[in-house]
């Protein structure tokens, strides 16, 4: 399948992402915050899709659009916004947001201006059918091999675990 | 003709319209599927409403049209008209872009529904992964419904709704995954997750996987009917809008065309769900026994299903006729229904002819178009047959159960559901390596 | 937090709940100082007067933290029509028909209660045959108010579908009654010292074929919810009420019954003709929702019995005791009390010796159950509000009066 129109589609997408996100931050009430950050994720979501990682696309939609979102929107909707919102933003706590954006803001310029020379190997145009495959395999391993990321995923969801089991404990007051 | 409209007339592309890249007919689908979703979800209502008052000894909507027919159409006017209030402490801009946000949900999921192996708009190859998404994505449109009426009942049923729905989405993942597992069971040993490609594993392997690894489809398709029940909010799970304690939960505040965005989102979820379902474990747009009875004499029985249900529908309608009390009062209604009855005739000839007709080894372009045709109403036919069963069952629980407390809903869903379905995956793969 | 200080001694007041603070006699403590930012806090819902479930215009303020409830205060009065009032200001005969209006679903008993009540301060008994079709009727419209209920209920729970087949049975009780007096609802089925009408021709045939029609439609309904899991889940240990505190809140009728007390007024003081017939007083054990639904149940069956007795047994002979055009009670006063579809209702009046009541006092099983609502509901759950104010069986036209 050819793609169509993607310099328009890339455009549309990345500018809903940055303009959704300056939302995000610039909005004072919460709900109004969520529901553009939810904007962002799904544009990059279109993002990922565009760059032949529909299952990337799929579990981002699952899992950051559908799953905590409504967990993030569950949680602020019990806040009172009134009062939130005549409290006052970035209390003193504002050097440090600048330079942690100034340091992401040169990392982003350097990235841009090294170019394709940076990701060699990621530019090789992967066969959109087997995006799945081809992650379980760096995930799970193929054919009785470790994949590159195995150890790494396993961790992850040995701490997740700890997580989870942590939050029950920390809720329940009597197990 | 342009190429790109004959592209799909003379049999020159197979697929979808989405692998095959033609703009033009995944629109015409888009336009198909979204008026034919309206009608369903118009029909739905009637039909509900109808067999609802079956059950409850009462005849239900019988005044706008014959049999309350038009009754759909009545509705979609009144609620069309009807002031659309906000209220004044409602967060504006949310109360108002809620029900476009659940119905967006709704009816996207639809592009990806296989009603035949090409009458789908696109055949991704995360199909199902993004039906799930996307049609969790709907839990939005009600929590912040809930959240923007800024009203106290509908808040509590958008808690309601998006903590059910949520937890309910888990045992729903789990199982739909057991069936995934149950595509990659063949040669290769890959399996997938595209919508089509998971009816052609069911083709190949020869067996719905609702019968493979008896029980073990079985329980994860009944966890799933039971999750997707949660997850639209539907009795006994209707906790988020149970009127008799929230009025009517997180569209409480809302009237008019807003609120029948919401009922027209919620029946397109229910058809989409379902859709789910059959595809994933009734075979989706196959007839019943596609291996075993694969005569070109069984082929031409079975497609003269459609037609005959016509044929039954145009009867049921005629009897309505006779039946009608000889009144003058009458005589619009018994006018109206005979020509329904002969409406429903017509078609029924129509797909009569087509099944005839398509049945002729001709090899011209005109025959085998018209046996393209036949076939691809044959694929539509027995998958929109499937999904009315389930639409059925959505009106027979109503009818039947009493409503699920809160907790109790929890603790189904995360204790029985979760374990249960989490045991069936594991199984399942055992299972499945044993066998390969 | 301290729910259920009766004295309402906080000064500032709640412009939610203001009335209630007001009059001081809130178990809520509406008014705990506000909570810090984030910090969970209590949710207070206004249930009522408008509600679906509220079985009319009562008004629950609920006090919630999340979903479970910590405490309730029912406000009443939304209905009342001071019935009590107007009874000093109509003779005994005129009064009569405004008793129908309190529990408009089982105004029948309302009717034989007030009738009883003057009878006994005049000293004149009625009729045995007026006795028996009192009887009939009673218990006729004690079966149309649990029909009634049980729809209601079930509906409340979610389930539908019990609502229209009861109706439809209610239906036949409500043709029996247009038949005899003419009226479906606000019968005003007797009068003092016995009853207006004679049976209509047909009457004991109609009822007989009623029996037999009925018995297995309450089979039908017990095979929608007796063993319903749904059902049991949502009723089984919902809304406890032991037998000591249903004695202490004076509640009576079937709930007082399922919490284990065999207290039938039909039994333990009989009227009417009630000494006549043989029949049992279904007992509950647990006190729960589901056991006020099978006694309910079983009550049903049991008024059927007697029914079934008194139509066989009916005796001929007038209708109508002696009892002067104008009805003069000596002075004195009484309190009668009869068992009614819901519980206890009883008449106090007090009489000076002229035709109009001195003081009239009307004790409605409404308004003295619903005072279990608070005890029953707590720590619940909002669902089960809606499940108990069901079980509990009011009708708010007796809870005000």
């Amino acid at each position: 399948m050819n793609p169509v129109a993607t310099p328009f589609f890339f455009y549309m997408l990345a500018g809903l992402a940055v303009i959704s996100g300056v939302l995000v931050i610039t909005r004072r009430n919460a709900v109004h915050s969520a529901l553009a950050l939810i904007v962002t994720l799904l544009s990059v979501a279109g993002l990922y899709l565009m760059l032949y990682a529909p299952f990337v696309a799929g579990v981002q939609i699952i899992v950051y659009a559908g799953g905590i979102m409504v967990l993030f929107l569950f949680v602020i909707m019990l806040v009172n916004i009134e009062r939130s919102s005549k409290e006052r933003r970035f209390n003193r706590m504002w050097p440090v947001g600048l330079a942690a954006a100034c340091t992401l803001l040169a990392l982003f310029v350097s990235a841009f201006a090294k170019g394709k020379a940076l990701f060699p190997d990621r530019m090789m145009s992967l066969p959109e059918s087997s995006n799945t495959q081809q992650i379980a395999a760096m995930l799970y391993g193929d054919a009785g091999k470790m994949g590159p990321y195995t150890f790494a995923f396993e961790v992850a969801s040995l701490l997740l675990l700890a997580a989870i089991l942590g939050a029950v404990i920390m809720t329940k007051k009597k197990i | 003709m342009p190429n790109f409209i004959m592209s799909y007339l003379d049999g020159s592309v197979r697929g979808t319209p989405g692998e095959a890249g033609s703009q033009f007919w995944a629109l015409i689908y888009v336009f198909i599927i979204f008026t034919g979703v309206s009608v369903a979800v118009m029909a739905m209502n009637w039909l509900e409403r109808k067999a609802l008052a079956h059950f409850q000894i009462r005849l239900g909507p019988m005044r706008v049209g014959p049999h309350g027919l038009l009754q759909p159409i009545a509705d979609a006017i009144k609620l069309m008209l009807k002031e659309d209030i906000i209220p004044a402490e409602a967060d504006q801009f949310v109360f108002w872009i809620a029900p476009m946000i659940g119905l967006l949900a709704a009816f996207a999921v639809y592009t990806v529904i296989p009603f035949g192996p090409s009458q789908a708009v696109s055949d991704m190859n995360i199909g199902i992964l993004f039906m799930l998404g996307v049609s969790s994505l709907g839990v939005l449109g009600i929590v912040v419904a809930g959240w923007a009426s800024n009203s106290h009942y509908p808040l509590i049923g958008a808690l309601r709704s998006s903590a059910q729905m949520v937890s309910y989405e888990v045992a729903m993942g789990l199982a739909v995954v057991s069936a995934i597992l149950m595509t990659s069971m063949n040669a290769s040993g890959t399996g997938t997750l595209s919508m089509i490609g998971i009816v052609r594993a069911q083709q190949e392997q020869g067996v719905w996987f609702i019968f493979k690894f008896f029980p073990l489809g079985l329980i994860a398709f009944v966890i799933f009917a039971i999750a997707m029940i949660a997850e639209t909010n539907r009795a006994p799970f209707d906790m988020a809008e149970a009127e008799s304690e929230l009025t009517a939960g997180y569209h409480t505040e809302y009237s008019g065309l807003r609120w029948s965005l919401f009922m027209l989102a919620e029946y397109a979820t229910m058809i989409a769900v379902s859709s789910i379902a059959v595809t994933l474990w009734l075979g989706g747009w196959m007839r019943p026994f596609p291996n075993l009875l694969r005569a070109p004499a069984w082929d031409f029985i079975f497609s003269l299903f459609p037609g005959l249900t016509f044929v039954g529908l145009a009867a049921i309608a005629l009897v309505g006729v006779v039946r009608m009390p000889v009144h003058s009062f009458f005589r619009i209604q018994r006018i109206g229904l005979a020509v329904f009855a002969a409406l429903l005739g017509l078609i029924a000839l129509l797909l009569l002819t087509i099944a005839v007709a398509g049945r002729s080894v001709d090899t011209t372009v005109a025959a085998s178009s018209v046996a393209r045709f036949r076939e691809g109403i044959d694929h539509v036919y027995w998958f929109v047959l499937k999904v009315a069963v389930f639409m059925y069952l959505f009106i027979w629980y109503r009818a039947t159960w009493p409503r699920y407390r809160f907790d109790q809903l929890m603790r189904v869903g995360w204790k029985v559901l979760l374990p249960i379905s989490l045991g069936v995956l594991v199984v399942t793969a055992i299972v499945g390596v044993i066998v390969s | 937090m301290n729910a259920g200080t009766p004295d309402g001694s906080n000064a500032h007041t709640n412009d939610r709940t203001h009335d209630v603070a007001n009059r001081g006699l809130s178990n809520l403590d509406l008014d705990a100082p506000a909570t810090p930012y984030l910090d969970s806090n209590e949710l207070i819902i206004n249930m009522g007067p408008q509600h679906p479930a509220t079985h009319g215009v009562l008004r629950v303020i609920l006090k919630l933290d999340g979903e479970k409830v910590l405490g309730t205060e029912c406000v009443i009065g939304y209905l009342h029509r001071g019935v009590e009032k107007i009874g000093e200001n109509r003779t005994y005969t005129m009064f009569n028909p405004y008793v129908d209006r309190m529990d408009y679903v089982a105004a029948v008993s309302n009717g034989l209660g007030y009738c009883e009540a003057v009878e006994k301060l005049m000293n004149v008994e009625a009729p045995a045959r007026a006795k028996y079709i009192r009887v009939i009727l009673t218990e006729l419209n004690r079966v149309a108010s649990h029909q009634l209920w049980l729809g209601t209920h079930a509906l409340d729970i979610g389930a539908m579908t019990p609502l229209f087949y009861t109706f439809r049975d209610r239906e036949e009780i409500l043709k029996i009654f247009e038949k005899y007096c003419g009226a479906r609802l606000t019968t005003h089925a007797f009068r003092i010292g016995g009853c207006q009408y004679e049976t209509y021709a047909g009457f004991e045939k109609e009822v007989k074929n009623f029996l037999t029609y009925v018995a297995p439609k309450i089979d039908e309904y017990e095979e929608l919810l007796t063993t319903n899991r749904i059902w049991l889940e949502r009723t089984k240990n919902v809304g406890v009420i032991s037998s000591a505190d249903c004695v202490a809140l004076g509640v009576t009728g079937p709930v007082l019954r399922a919490s284990g007390v065999k207290w039938d007024l039909r039994k333990a003081q009989p009227y009417a003709a009630y000494s006549e017939f043989d029949f049992d007083i279904p007992v509950g054990t647990n006190g729960d929702t589901y056991d006020r639904y099978l006694v309910r149940v079983a009550e049903m069956r049991q008024s059927l019995r007697i029914i079934e007795q008194a139509v066989n047994g009916i005796p001929e002979g007038p209708i109508m005791a002696r009892v002067p055009k104008v009805i003069k009670p000596p002075v004195g006063e009484i309190y009668h009390s009869i068992e009614a579809p819901k519980g206890e209702l009883g008449y106090f009046i007090v009489s000076d010796g002229t035709t109009q009541p001195y003081r009239l006092r009307v004790r409605p099983p409404s308004f003295v159950n619903l005072q279990a609502l608070n005890r029953m509901v707590r720590g619940l759950l909002v669902a089960d509000v809606i499940a108990v104010i069901g079980t509990i069986d009011i009708v708010l036209g007796e809870v005000d009066r």
